[in-house]
């Protein structure tokens, strides 16, 4: 496997921001209610990683050491009101429904943790590639949280009706207290998948 | 524009409109700093400095400086900035005058930068067009509601820790499902409107 793979599916999949770093929860918890909110969020993040990785390690070697948190916080909130201002004019219905969380992607930990872990020590290339496995890997987590959240929450999968009248959907799935507990099933039953594999490893 | 009154502030930032626990704000530290309790205290101190100061300054920017400008669009670079800055600040006088809550926070203390609780309220504020009185209140009510919940979540985790879960469960896991009981006795405040 090629180097730049290996940094792509670390992000995706090994070191999985969401999932396996616990990092960015706010976001996780509460644009996941429909599939689409959560994919847009996803994607939004990771317009934003990218463009920041990238940025971020070209100046790698001009930022004072001491100002660098602060540098970095710059570059990062200067993308996202660039964000803010394209979804604003081309995507509205979804500017109003992730609403205060699209500003609030500047101070997503995902995003200043690559800064700071990743694209301020390697290549431009590599940076560009870490930003856009950590992304897909957060916008994946994303997409299979809200696909579950709006599935049981609302019976709908992409606003398209799943399993009509036949079962009331169960609100509160949709509502604040669903997230922390659909997000807590399926971490615990991530570790259950890796615990398990490890037992058969080692046999 | 009509102002809400102080106290229908004060009960929609602590229950009905709990920034952790209905509007998922702050939730990084809610789920990173409540293993113990005194931290957890202390991290709701910290934060309820920052909140109320930043929503002070950013009030003020934002009505001396940006409007006047018409340059609105600057408003999260600004906030963070201001907000950033304070942090810094908080962090030299905490360090020097209380070293062992220092020590306690760690890490932590710098990222209250990240808290989006911190930018959220100052964005909030300006988005509901709060006078400066109301911005200040809500800011330190809202930073209230943060602390009420990540000190009884402190106080819930810190039991957990001496019971047998199952162990796919164990850690973060079950502190969610922890956090999502808490939630839903936050919702039965959602009846109340003053």
């Amino acid at each position: 496997m090629s180097k730049k793979n290996s940094i792509f599916l670390n992000g995706l999949v090994f070191e999985n921001p969401t999932f396996v770093q616990l990092l960015g929860m706010c976001p996780t918890l509460a644009v996941t209610t429909t599939l689409k909110n959560g994919l847009g969020m996803g994607l939004s993040a990771t317009a934003v990683l990218i463009m920041s990785n990238i940025l971020i390690s070209l100046l790698r070697k001009i930022i004072p050491d001491k100002v660098r948190i602060a540098a970095y916080i710059v570059i990062i909130a200067a993308f996202v009101t660039i964000l803010q201002m394209l979804l604003q004019s081309y995507a509205d219905s979804l500017y109003a429904s992730l609403g205060l969380f699209i500003p609030l992607i500047v101070v997503n930990c995902i995003i200043l943790a690559r800064a700071e872990a990743f694209a301020s020590k390697n290549t431009v290339g590599k940076s560009a590639m870490d930003g856009l496995g950590m992304g897909l890997g957060f916008t994946a987590a994303l997409c299979i949280i809200s696909a579950v959240r709006e599935l049981l929450g609302q019976g709908t999968i992409w606003g398209i009706a799943v399993y009509g009248n036949v079962i009331k959907p169960a609100a509160i799935i949709g509502m604040p207290p669903g997230g922390f507990i659909v997000l807590g099933i399926i971490i615990a039953a991530i570790n259950f998948i890796t615990s398990k594999k490890k037992e058969g490893g080692n046999e | 524009m009509m102002q809400p009154s102080i106290i229908s502030l004060l009960i929609a930032a602590l229950f009905t409109e709990n920034f952790v626990m209905v509007k998922f704000l702050g939730c990084c530290p809610f789920l990173g700093v409540s293993k113990k309790l005194d931290t957890a205290m202390g991290m709701g101190m910290a934060v309820t400095f920052v909140m109320a100061i930043a929503s002070a300054m950013t009030w003020c920017i934002n009505a001396f400086v940006l409007a006047p400008f018409n340059m609105e669009y600057l408003q999260t670079i600004v906030f963070i900035l201001v907000i950033a800055g304070l942090v810094q600040f908080v962090e030299m006088f905490v360090k020097k005058s209380m070293p062992s809550l220092y020590n306690a926070l760690g890490i932590y203390l710098p990222l209250i930068t990240t808290n989006c609780a911190v930018l959220g309220v100052t964005l909030l504020n300006v988005g509901n067009n709060y006078d400066f009185i109301h911005s200040v209140l809500y800011g330190t009510f809202a930073a209230l509601g943060f602390t009420l919940a990540i000190v009884l979540f402190a106080g819930i985790r810190e039991n957990i820790r001496e019971k047998e879960v199952p162990k796919c469960f164990n850690g973060f896991p079950i502190a969610l499902i922890t956090a999502g009981l808490m939630a839903i006795a936050f919702m039965g405040f959602s009846g109340f409107s003053i």
